[in-house]
């Protein structure tokens, strides 16, 4: 069992703190991404649970022993590195054994296991090239062999996707899936991408200015972003964003027009001020007038299977995805109809998401 | 590659026309002045010479003292080559580890390079003196256990470690740029794989180091052969018993205070053709060995 259990844990250099107590708790075998934009703190986090950087406070725990103190080798940790960090002066076989050969296994041994991982993961041809002989695809499957092979508790990653071209990047995503399935040993994966995050995690942590925002599953995080920041980030293409006054049944927006809300939710937080997030794929054309607002069409963009249109609303720009073809002509009005249960309703203060339940435990409404 | 390209081919030959007369004057006419001196008999005081074919050089070939000044200057070739290109990479590693105070200590290995090597010369001959400082100690406590004045092993070991020491800064400066090309994340990998700092240093940094290595190397060896006269000069004049009379030294002593300038032309002729040969055979065996990629 190598579960991972970081408390309170913190970075400083200096004087900045640069990750501000993050609690988190990974399961054995489970295979989490953390999420974000860069200088989010999530590199560093990683790096912390590698042993690569020092604990500023806090502990980090994998398997229930404390490892804040002990040496990236005396972890159980193997890690695949954004620009791979291959040996150059070594063969394939050379990198992927050099773990095995420092633990002083014997060569015949060590070679065998060699074969066998090169083999698993398509490098059986490759095993006496150097690195710079290799494609980027080659030299992410080699640092990924060289961690493989040290049957590491704990898997690490450090954005190792983001060197490879668009194509790649979804291959050896599937790959690194299906590695983990095979050996499901605990894997911690960083990335900004957030489609990367999605299609990969068994659980996401967003994380922002070295706090986490949020940790769910992929499914929770998009259906039900806990800030105005995880909404944003999640989801492809962006969430709308509107602001407006919570009123009886809806968000009054400034020129009049007005969103549908639950009526749960529109009771709990009547009168208070709120941002409101509208994903593209849950909005719907209408002819101007019979929706929830009129929006003036920009452009389009084609996307194959659908189409996203861009609408200027106001000051903001606004985006609808629509696999139908409406009657959208440049310049001109369109209606835009909401549901009243895909709205995404933030405080505006904050940017917490607000919900139905939390105004029923409020103190004063208690009482 | 960017080029930039001079449309005015006036302007560009203005541009080189210093660099090219200064390599002119102070390398192509001395050198084209030796090859003829070394092939004529020239009368000490000037005024007149005679063509002697390849006399002078059958003279050095068949002289005890110039072999043995080729062979102390091997020695002392590698012997500095040797102390400086270690103590400098051992230096840089240290550098490299980010040790406390490394910035100070880093600014304070640079400076040596910075000293004529006359006066490194003089430095270390207070140093080493025997009848004073800390030499006097170790003389005092064993008689005749330090004496470069009258034992030649001595004065060699003398002059290979001031020549070294003004050396190391310059390797120091190679080796820690070298060191820093090296990214961090290839030692993260090492550490991740398990091997400790000695182990990484062995495994990992020393081998990509090779091609800084060579470089310095062969820097070192050249300038050895060439550049030691100011240190063998101010600290042993040659001696004792031509212990330290280096080949470069030898050309100097023979040609100005022997006035044998056809003597010394010749050898110095030889010198320049023995360090283009080293040069050549480095770069043809050894640098063939150390490129990756």
């Amino acid at each position: 069992m190598a579960n991972i259990s970081i408390s309170d844990v913190r970075k400083s250099y200096g004087k900045d703190e640069v990750v501000h107590g993050v609690n988190l708790e990974i399961a054995n075998g489970e295979f989490i991404v953390i999420l974000g934009p860069s200088g989010c703190g999530k590199s560093t986090l990683l790096r912390m649970i590698a042993g690569l950087e020092s604990i500023s406070a806090g502990q980090i725990a994998i398997a229930g022993t404390v490892v804040n103190d002990l040496e990236p080798r005396e972890r159980g940790c193997a890690m695949v590195f954004q620009n791979y960090a291959l040996y150059p002066h070594m063969t394939v076989a050379e990198n992927i054994g050099y773990a095995l050969k420092v633990s002083g296994m014997a060569k015949a041994e060590r070679l065998e296991k060699v074969r066998v991982v090169a083999a698993s993961v398509g490098l059986s041809e490759f095993l006496d090239r150097r690195p710079g002989q290799l494609s980027g695809g080659q030299r992410q499957r080699v640092a990924m062999a060289r961690a493989i092979i040290r049957e590491p508790r704990v898997f690490l990653f450090d954005e190792p996707l983001s060197n490879l071209d668009a194509k790649l990047r979804v291959q050896m995503r599937h790959e690194i899936r299906r590695i983990h399935n095979r050996i499901k040993a605990t894997s911690v994966f960083v990335t900004h991408d957030q489609q990367e995050g999605m299609t990969l995690a068994d659980r996401l942590v967003v994380m922002n200015k070295g706090n986490i925002e949020q940790v769910g599953t992929p499914e929770e995080i998009y259906h039900s972003p806990a800030s105005v920041y995880v909404g944003g980030f999640i989801g492809s293409p962006a969430m709308n964003f509107l602001s407006g006054q919570i009123v009886a049944g809806g968000v009054m927006l400034a020129n009049g027009g007005k969103i549908p809300l639950p009526q749960a939710l529109a009771v709990a937080h009547n009168g208070s001020l709120a941002q409101i997030g509208l994903r593209p794929e849950e909005l719907t054309l209408v002819p101007a007038g019979k929706g929830a607002f009129d929006a003036t069409f920009e452009f389009s963009e084609e996307l194959g299977p659908s189409r996203l249109y861009h609408f200027q609303f106001e000051d903001l720009t606004l985006s609808v995805l629509s696999a139908d073809k409406p009657p959208v002509e440049q310049g001109k009005p369109m209606g835009i109809r909401v549901e009243a249960g895909s709205v995404h309703l933030f405080a505006a203060d904050t940017g917490k998401r607000l919900r139905a339940r939390e105004a029923v435990a409020q103190p004063e409404l208690v009482v | 590659m960017k080029r930039a390209v001079f449309k005015n081919n006036w302007v560009a030959a203005l541009m080189v026309a210093p660099q090219l007369l200064i390599i002119f004057v102070f390398f192509y006419w001395p050198t084209s002045q030796a090859m003829y001196w070394a092939f004529t008999l020239e009368q000490p005081w000037g005024g007149g010479n005679t063509w002697v074919g390849f006399d002078n050089f059958a003279a050095i070939l068949f002289d005890d003292l110039y072999w043995y000044s080729v062979q102390v200057s091997v020695v002392y070739a590698i012997g500095a080559t040797v102390l400086s290109v270690g103590m400098a990479l051992i230096l840089a590693v240290f550098v490299d580890r980010q040790l406390r105070g490394f910035k100070a200590y880093k600014i304070g290995m640079i400076w040596p390079y910075a000293i004529a090597a006359p006066a490194v010369g003089l430095a270390f001959r207070f140093i080493f003196n025997p009848g004073a400082g800390i030499m006097l100690y170790l003389n005092d406590a064993f008689p005749g256990a330090w004496d470069p004045n009258g034992n030649g092993t001595h004065a060699m070991i003398m002059v290979i470690v001031a020549g070294a020491w003004k050396q190391i800064a310059y390797n120091f400066i190679f080796f820690l740029a070298g060191l820093q090309s090296i990214p961090r994340s290839l030692l993260e990998a090492g550490a991740m794989d398990g091997a400790r700092v000695l182990r990484r240093m062995r495994d990992i940094q020393l081998p990509l180091l090779a091609p800084t290595f060579f470089f310095v190397l062969v820097i070192n060896i050249t300038d050895s052969f060439t550049d030691s006269f100011g240190i063998v000069d101010t600290m042993t004049g040659g001696g004792p018993a031509r212990a330290t009379n280096l080949m470069v030294y030898k050309i100097f002593n023979d040609g100005f205070q022997g006035l044998d300038y056809s003597g010394a032309a010749a050898q110095s002729i030889i010198l320049m053709f023995l360090v283009v040969a080293l040069t050549v055979v480095q770069f043809r065996y050894i640098e063939r060995k150390v490129h990756y990629t």
